[in-house]
């Protein structure tokens, strides 16, 4: 527990004096995610932790930015709640910070909401070194233009996160998931069926030409759901290991030596659920994608061209990420449209006007 | 009429079909004011168009002539977002009301933003399906202003606000360039400013069209009516619902002189003993909600609830939430006027306001009734007061910046769901420092560089939070003094 805000302040002022811009890292799990940022100096969160309140009759949960995602779901989990967003969590030191400003979710996301969803209010220090506070630790909060969820999914070029109040929820009393053999359009259509009917669905993935559904949610809800969907159940062994697999992409569909092999590269396609199968022929790996959301985040290793790939996802409506930029030379994400892009810089100018953050890790220029 | 006046309107009658155009007063007067009908101004004209390109149009006219723009929806707003200025234009979506598409399988309506909030569940009701935030205003909002305001309703503690709701927005920038926020996946590249969007009072840009996510209609729904004989009891029972592990769909409060009012208007048989009535509703299978209404009466009874009535048919449950949802013509029923507050509170806090507000009512020498979502800890306090009595208004509304300042002090904010435009602009003040209000300036001109659309609302300048700070010193004592202010 120890409260380094104004050692950051401190290193923020310096690093605009001497035009040194900075690398923010929490426990540095995801230095590998976004745009490559090189030769810069870090400004660590890791001290800055402790959780400063939690009332669970509150459903909010406030703490510094460098306290551990583990500490706070290790005391959530004590008071029977939980983070429903499920972020990804690629080391056990993983930070809060980290997971806001990266502003990646898990297998909840179609159901229970992303990151953006349950952030309530935070605290920045921003280029100027000044401590800001935007929306608060109540549900509903519309005073002001809603800078917390700017925040969020940032990769931190505004600001330095300091302080974040998340709302949580209550860990579902029953979970099942169901198994199906099905084949990838088949798969598609069948999900988002299911979920247009009142069923407590809260996971969904396809690979290889199997697809599981987790249900999560009251008892009696669960077990009816179970009657209505059939399906072969896993064991909950079993079933937690996959989820969690999912969740942290420490499934085997992420680390496989095979996919990696020659040029290949991770691609996060996001795209509407219902979007068409992706043809094989045209992009190189798409046979063996691995299918969450419902269908509206599909995983491929591919050495198709970045453009190429960009160009489907965007013509379903969506678009693409270098999720792993180990071959990468250009961007990591799709490019914005100029009206877009001039937003951006403008609020890049009003929240560190001397480029002190992160610079380019979002987008070229920022 | 000015010279500049009528250059304006005729550049504009080149924009629009000439229906679609108002300008003399008899035609403006409509559109003076929003749901908050105390502030009025004539605007300059009024424009409604059609279609996108209209928009388009009327927006690089406006910005050519330097002129203001006050985009509106329905006009049911109750912060006077929407209260035109003098010197610009209204900008009404309310002719763009068509419902472009809905896709039952993959569960989203894209909208024109003059659609009803309640015609789009109307249109899904068809394939199962609702859009879940409702507005107590839902019947006549708009999608385009829920945007605006990022609305709630009685059902957002489970279901969310609009801006879990909404997928996707396209709107047009005040120079005339279309942008999309959002994509039509569940993120976008680049920063979240669709969550910008959501909420930002017409102040970026005009939205032209909202993509919403539909969700599966719950087949059964019952409520619980809760008697309490303490104020203090029923705040701490919401707490106590929540840290069972329960999300209730809807959980209201009402003290005791919201029941006495509703219960003269709607005959719903509410207990006039108690001091606060909880409404606790569930929804889901039947398997599900009858699990779920068990837990909840065994919490309730725990809690010290003297009462506990079931809805046993969809009817009863109507006549349970009579009471709720009929509050405010209640009010109007028995005060010539009423001032809703929409201040959020930590849940804690509940038992506290409430009897702050009380010490409020003996100092202001009015009576507030108070009706809320308590599983939000979102509170609608009504100070009735007669408006005929402008010594009464005058004090109404000093008891209403009163209690948003109690809820600032309590950890809270001035606004839940309502918006601050024109009605908390000074309060603002209380919630946010210079330098945040800066930041939000720098937001508002990173989308308007002009600075035309809707100026001068939500965010107080310095001065004028100068000017709020000043009026409280010469009451002889300004409220809070350990918060951060100048």
């Amino acid at each position: 527990m120890a409260d380094l805000t104004n050692e950051f302040v401190t290193q923020i002022k310096e690093a605009v004096a001497q035009k040194r811009p900075l690398i923010i890292e929490g426990s540095g799990s995801k230095r590998w995610y976004g745009n490559v940022v090189a030769g810069h100096r870090t400004l660590s969160t890791a001290g800055h932790t402790g959780i400063l309140d939690y009332d669970p009759a509150e459903l909010v949960l406030t703490a510094r930015a460098g306290t551990t995602i583990a500490e706070l779901e290790k005391g959530l989990a004590d008071r029977g709640q939980m983070l429903p967003f499920e972020p990804p969590r690629y080391s056990s030191e993983s930070t809060l910070g980290g997971v806001i400003a990266a502003g990646l979710s898990g297998p909840a996301r179609p159901y229970a909401g992303g990151v953006r969803d349950f952030v309530l209010g935070l605290h920045i220090v921003d280029g100027k070194g000044d401590v800001l506070k935007f929306g608060g630790q109540v549900m509903k909060n519309v005073a002001g233009y809603d800078v917390s969820r700017l925040m969020t999914g940032s990769l931190g070029v505004l600001g330095l996160i300091t302080q974040v109040s998340l709302k949580v929820l209550p860990v579902s009393l029953a979970q099942s998931t169901l198994c199906f053999a099905l084949s990838e359009a088949a798969a598609i259509h069948q999900v988002n069926a299911w979920s247009a009917k009142p069923l407590p669905i809260t996971g969904s993935v396809w690979h290889q030409g199997v697809l599981n559904v987790r249900l999560a949610g009251a008892r009696a809800a669960v077990a009816s759901a179970e009657q209505q969907l059939g399906g072969t159940k896993l064991a909950p062994e079993v079933a937690a290991k996959l989820w969690l697999d999912l969740q942290d992409q420490t499934h085997a569909f992420f680390g496989s030596a095979s996919a990696m092999v020659g040029q290949r590269s991770l691609w996060r396609l996001s795209l509407p659920a219902i979007a068409p199968a992706i043809d094989a022929a045209l992009i190189p790996g798409a046979q063996d994608q691995l299918i969450e959301w419902g269908g509206a985040q599909r995983w491929l290793w591919s050495d198709a061209s970045p453009e190429a790939i960009r160009q489907l996802a965007r013509s379903l409506g969506g678009h693409a990420v270098l999720f792993n930029n180990q071959h990468a030379v250009g961007d990591v994400f799709d490019k914005l449209p100029p009206p877009l892009l001039a937003i951006h810089q403008r609020l890049k100018n009003t929240f560190d006007p001397h480029g002190i953050f992160n610079p380019g890790r979002l987008c070229q220029g920022l | 009429m000015s010279e500049k006046r009528q250059r304006l309107i005729e550049a504009l009658s080149g924009s629009l079909p000439s229906a679609n155009l108002l300008w003399q007063k008899e035609d403006t007067a409509p559109y003076e004011c929003d749901g908050l009908a105390a502030y009025r101004t004539l605007p300059l004209a009024v424009a409604l168009p059609e279609n996108e390109a209209q928009v388009q149009a009327v927006l690089k006219v406006c910005n050519e002539f330097g002129v203001p723009v006050v985009p509106r929806g329905a006009g049911t707003g109750l912060s006077g977002g929407a209260m035109p200025m003098q010197e610009g234009i209204v900008l009404s979506t309310a002719k763009m009301n068509q419902i472009l598409n809905i896709d039952p399988l993959s569960r989203r309506a894209i909208l024109q933003p003059g659609v009803r909030n309640l015609a789009i569940s109307d249109a899904a009701a068809p394939y199962g399906l609702y859009y879940a935030p409702d507005p107590s205003s839902q019947i006549a909002c708009s999608i385009g202003g829920n945007v605006a305001e990022n609305s709630g309703g009685v059902h957002c503690l489970k279901y969310g606000l609009t801006v879990n709701n909404v997928i996707q927005v396209r709107a047009v920038l005040m120079d005339g360039d279309v942008v999309e926020f959002g994509t039509e996946a569940l993120d976008a590249p680049g920063l979240d400013l669709l969550a910008v969007m959501i909420g930002s009072e017409g102040m970026l840009a005009v939205v032209t069209e909202v993509t919403v996510r539909l969700v599966p209609r719950p087949p059964v729904a019952r409520v619980i009516m809760a008697s309490f004989d303490d104020m203090t009891k029923a705040g701490n029972a919401v707490a106590d619902v929540i840290a069972a592990g329960l999300i209730p769909a809807g959980l209201e409060m009402m003290d005791k002189a919201a029941t006495r009012a509703v219960e003269e208007f709607v005959h719903a048989g509410y207990d006039l003993d108690a001091e606060a009535i909880l409404l606790c509703e569930s929804d889901g299978t039947e398997e599900e909600v009858t699990e779920e209404i068990e837990r909840m009466s065994a919490v309730l009874r725990e809690s010290g609830a003297i009462r506990i009535q079931v809805s046993q048919s969809e009817a009863e449950r109507m006549v349970f939430w009579s009471g709720r949802k009929n509050a405010f013509p209640a009010a109007g029923r028995i005060s010539p006027d009423y001032y809703c507050m929409d201040g959020t509170i930590p849940k804690k806090a509940i038992a506290t306001l409430l009897n702050q507000i009380k010490e409020m009512e003996d100092r202001y020498g009015l009576r507030c009734m108070n009706v809320f979502h308590a599983g939000d800890g979102n509170m609608h306090p009504l100070i009735l007061f007669d408006g005929s009595d402008e010594d009464q208004w005058h004090r109404a509304e000093t008891f209403g910046n009163e209690i948003l300042e109690a809820c600032v002090a309590l950890g809270g904010t001035i606004t839940g769901e309502h918006g601050v435009g024109i009605e908390k602009i000074n309060t603002m003040c209380v919630q946010f420092d210079e330098k945040e209000r800066d930041a939000f300036f720098g937001v508002k001109a990173a989308f308007d560089p002009a600075k035309l659309l809707n100026p001068d609302k939500a965010i107080p300048t310095l001065h004028r939070c100068a000017e709020y700070g000043r009026m409280h010193v010469h009451r002889g004592q300004l409220p809070h003094p350990d918060l951060p202010r100048f």
